[in-house]
């Protein structure tokens, strides 16, 4: 393959005619099996002690969140620090903030393939499992805060002895619908594009048990040309399923707020507003979550710094977006001429919690400005420690918006500081214990990468790239559609 | 291969082509597609780029499906938002229309979207036939390789051009090897004990839904099994339990009763027993008919007061109270008028609430009604009748009585034939009915 554009002199990597390298170092479809199974595949006797003390810990963590909500379900809400007027509390600032890192996944997997960004492949599994696992934490929130959360069914539009229905009027219903919708379709998705890998894992398997246990979850894949054309069709039309999906699920949670009347909440800057976030912090959270996992692994050829290089513009881009934001809430205030939305965000900027709101400017819009540089976007311990403050920023974002606000509502006489418990903090800590244990099992027992994806990117996977026989370059059978875009007419 | 098929009376499966690299499998693939096989298939561990063409695979008509029933989605969507908001329950919210197209969009869009990603997902699965857990390729060794790093092409046995020699031979060029695929004989479906216990756990199932069902059209005396009892039973004494309430280590009362007893010395003034016609609506003298077995008309057989109890003065005022007691605690169901069509009894109508044992509120100016005693109409506010239960414990006995009074106005005013009464009548109707009879409540 050429690496430069010969007319125009481009450097290697820049010309978009040529196929990127996306995996790195002597690889080839063996190596590339082996590196990813390998590590699925690892007797669970032989489990590494790093994985078990990080299990054993995030278990533990999970426990605590266990017991803050057995306390909770049995003696009431009144164990949280919400109060009257800030009746939301922490509960919908982590359900916001749990449920804009599960963007990511899907917008990698779906926006992303349906734009041809083919160094994706690297990442998406673990993208998509971080979706699902960070919905399952995010879900669980307004599942309890809801109160009697035995009668959280009610949520759902059940015929009951009432002949009562929920009203589809209300965006809080709304977002029944948009997180749960996104929460299945989600894990479709991810299952989907797991069962060739879970049939190669099948099928490398020397142990019965996991034969068949992977052979149960692979469907009896056997890599059927037939099969592959209709699986290659399906995943298409779920990423363009996902990707308006994945932009309308943070616009119906941005709905929450901007539908009511409290300033600092009306405002309809919030969807776009709030789709940049989520996308903000699921790419935070993807880093956080793949600088370790890649080094652990030994996966620097798969997940490479280039894929690292990427991510952090993604991420300086939409910190930009966030804090353009910011900055148009403050321009409307003043410019809507309205004195409750003015007082709302300077009270925001000077106010009693004027520490978190610059703690979220610090985190979201200041820290990502040092991806200006390609030496720090490939400095890891930059992007880790940028990414773990853009984590940061993000939960206090969702607290400015929904605690500031809410305690100073209309009504001067309600007036109140909010301050959380223990059990609102033990409970927020907890679902990171949730999230962890799902991931650390995640990691240990399923693909991490997607192999047959990765395969296709790597340029032994196309006609003419092979080094045994150039039989099949005589013919122009390469233009038959297939999901990768990638020019055919520059292999001769 | 034809001395095989002689020396073993099974069929192969077919035979499987391994090629180590695409551009093999891509020039076997046409090789046999214009040999015009049409029982075979390319196995590669990724989708390889142009494989389609090479084989000739038709495009699938999985995405008519998808938007088929993206349509559904739609439809369902929308109507059922209708049918709950707009219809089954129609309630107002501030004021905005039953029913605006904008609000329902949101809940309209995530159900195209689950609709038509379940259908694709699951279309895809039904198209390829999937799940397979049993494939004679599944036990072929060799076939392993092929979802990780190696590419086969199978042509089986079933084909009518199948020729187990010159198949071998097409397979053969560029190949790393080519096997034979032994026939699947093994037996696929589950054993029969298995099939039993599906039965009859599948019964089992249905007893829980059996008994929901049964509930549901069934009244009972028993209060409801409550997981969780919310407020239904609540910490606090009643008067027959013994308390055991201590105030920094003493008992609150010495013997432990929840009621407490007459203080020595004192005299009893006031108690609500020594009235009763004002407190039971029966003449002086009489039982108290509370716990007395309810008649044929359901209340029990006493001498009801038929006019009011000495005890209440009544006038304007008294009128007065009543309606307005009337309108809190009465008119939801039996209706301003006494009609019997409160806004609860319209409600009830609406959702059929007969099925659930619901009997409909009395039209107050029936007959039936009227011809009740004041004492049998102060009996059944303060303890109810069928499903209406009794409102003493909110309605204080004096205001029972002006409630009472206000029955019978509403019973005398109308009843008043409208066509025979002079325009000029209804201004002298009885207080405060005015803005009754033209609508203003």
């Amino acid at each position: 393959m050429v690496a430069t554009d010969p007319i125009h002199g481009l450097p290697a990597g820049q010309d978009p005619r040529v196929r990127p390298t996306l995996v790195e170092g002597q690889n080839n479809f063996t190596t590339v099996t082996q590196m990813v199974a390998g590590i699925p595949e690892q007797p669970v006797a032989k489990t590494d002690k790093l994985w078990i003390a990080l299990f054993a810990l995030s278990v533990s963590v999970l426990g605590m969140l266990g017991i803050c909500l057995a306390y909770l379900i049995h003696t009431g809400v009144g164990v949280w620090g919400n109060n009257n007027p800030v009746f939301w509390g922490w509960p919908i600032v982590n359900f916001v903030f749990w449920v804009g890192i599960g963007h990511a996944g899907t917008l990698i997997s779906a926006v992303l393939y349906l734009t041809r960004q083919n160094w994706r492949t690297a990442v998406n599994r673990s993208a998509e499992a971080m979706t699902i696992f960070a919905v399952i934490c995010a879900g669980m929130f307004p599942g309890v805060h809801v109160g009697r959360i035995w009668v959280a069914y009610w949520l759902a539009p059940l015929p009951n002895q009432m002949s009562m229905w929920p009203n589809f009027r209300s965006p809080l219903l709304w977002d029944v619908f948009a997180v749960s919708t996104y929460f299945s379709v989600s894990l479709i998705f991810w299952y989907m594009g797991m069962v060739p890998d879970l049939a190669t894992l099948r099928d490398r398997s020397t142990n019965k048990w996991r034969r068949a246990i992977y052979g149960a979850f692979s469907l009896g894949w056997t890599g059927s040309s037939r099969h592959w054309h209709v699986y290659e069709r399906a995943y298409l039309i779920l990423a363009s399923l996902a990707t308006p999906l994945v932009l309308s699920v943070h616009s119906v949670v941005s709905f929450d707020f901007a539908v009511s009347q409290v300033p600092g909440w009306h405002t309809t800057v919030f969807p776009p507003y709030f789709v940049a976030g989520a996308i903000f912090s699921g790419f935070a959270m993807v880093l956080t979550l793949m600088i370790p996992a890649r080094k652990y692994f030994n996966l620097g050829h798969i997940i490479t710094l280039t894929h690292i290089d990427v991510m952090c513009r993604i991420l300086m881009a939409t910190g930009m977006l966030v804090g353009y934001a910011y900055m148009v809430e403050f321009f409307m205030a003043w410019y809507g001429g309205v004195m409750y939305e003015q007082f709302a965000f300077v009270n925001r900027a000077f106010g009693n919690y004027w520490w978190a709101y610059w703690i979220m400017v610090s985190c979201n819009v200041i820290f990502p400005q040092l991806f200006w540089s390609r030496k720090l976007r490939r400095n890891l311990v930059v992007v880790m420690l940028v990414s773990i403050t853009t984590n940061i920023g993000m939960w206090f974002e969702r607290f400015v918006i929904v605690v500031t606000s809410l305690s100073r509502d209309f009504l001067p006489s309600s007036w109140a500081y909010f301050s959380p418990t223990w059990v609102d903090m033990c409970t927020f800590i907890g679902s990171f214990g949730l999230f962890l244990t799902l991931f650390l099992l995640f990691i240990r027992f399923l693909p991490f990468v997607a192999m047959s994806e990765v395969k296709i990117v790597m340029p032994a996977a196309h006609a003419g790239h092979g080094d045994h026989g150039h039989s099949a370059a005589q013919s122009g059978a390469h233009n038959g559609e297939t999901r990768h875009s990638t020019e055919t007419g520059h292999h001769g | 291969m034809a001395d095989s098929k002689a020396t073993t009376p099974a069929r192969p499966y077919g035979l499987v082509g391994l090629y180590d690299n695409v551009d093999a499998l891509l020039a076997a693939a046409r090789r046999v597609r214009d040999a015009g096989f049409t029982n075979w298939d390319a196995h590669t561990p990724f989708p390889v780029h142009g494989i389609d063409k090479a084989m000739g695979i038709k495009a699938t008509f999985l995405p008519w499906i998808t938007l088929t029933m993206g349509l559904c989605g739609l439809a369902f969507g929308i109507f059922g938002q209708w049918w709950v908001n707009a219809k089954g329950y129609a309630f107002l919210i501030s004021g905005k229309p039953m029913w605006s197209l904008p609000a329902n969009i949101p809940v309209a869009f995530e159900v195209i979207i689950a609709f038509s990603a379940f259908t694709t997902f699951f279309g895809m699965l039904a198209l390829n036939r999937l799940p397979r857990f049993s494939h004679p390729l599944h036990r072929l060794d060799a076939f392993a390789r092929v979802t990780s790093d190696r590419f086969a092409v199978v042509i089986e046995s079933g084909d009518p051009r199948f020729d187990a020699g010159q198949v071998r031979g097409l397979l053969a060029i560029g190949s790393e090897s080519v096997v034979e695929c032994p026939a699947d004989d093994s037996r696929a479906s589950l054993p029969g004990w298995l099939h039993g216990i599906a039965a009859i756990a599948t019964c089992l199932t249905l007893i829980p839904l059996a008994m929901a069902y049964r509930g549901r059209h069934s009244t009972s005396q028993k209060p409801r099994y409550a997981v969780w009892t919310d407020m239904s039973f609540q910490r606090k004494v009643k008067p027959q339990q013994t308390i055991d309430i201590t105030v920094g280590g003493v008992p609150l009362f010495a013997d432990g009763r929840g009621a407490r007893v007459q203080v020595p010395g004192t005299i009893a003034v006031g108690q609500p027993f020594d009235d009763m016609e004002l407190r039971y609506g029966v003449q002086v003298n009489a039982a108290s008919p509370v716990g007395l077995e309810p008649g044929a008309s359901g209340v029990p057989d006493a001498p009801w007061l038929t006019g009011f109890p000495a005890a209440l003065t009544v006038d304007s005022a008294f009128l007065d109270r009543g309606e307005q007691r009337f309108g809190i605690y009465c008119s939801v169901c039996h209706g301003v008028r006494g009609d019997g069509l409160g806004s609860v009894a319209l409600r009830a109508k609406d959702i059929r609430g007969a099925r659930w044992g619901w009997i409909d509120p009395k039209n107050l100016q029936a007959s039936a009604t009227v011809l009740r005693k004041n004492g049998e109409l102060f009996h059944i506010a303060g303890h109810g009748i069928s499903t209406m239960k009794g409102y003493a414990a909110q309605i204080p006995a004096e205001d029972r009585w002006a409630i009472v009074a206000w029955v019978r106005a509403l019973q005398a005013s109308q009843a008043i034939d409208s066509k025979r009464a002079p325009e000029g009548d209804y201004r002298e109707l009885p207080i405060g009915l005015l803005e009754f009879t033209q609508g203003g409540r």
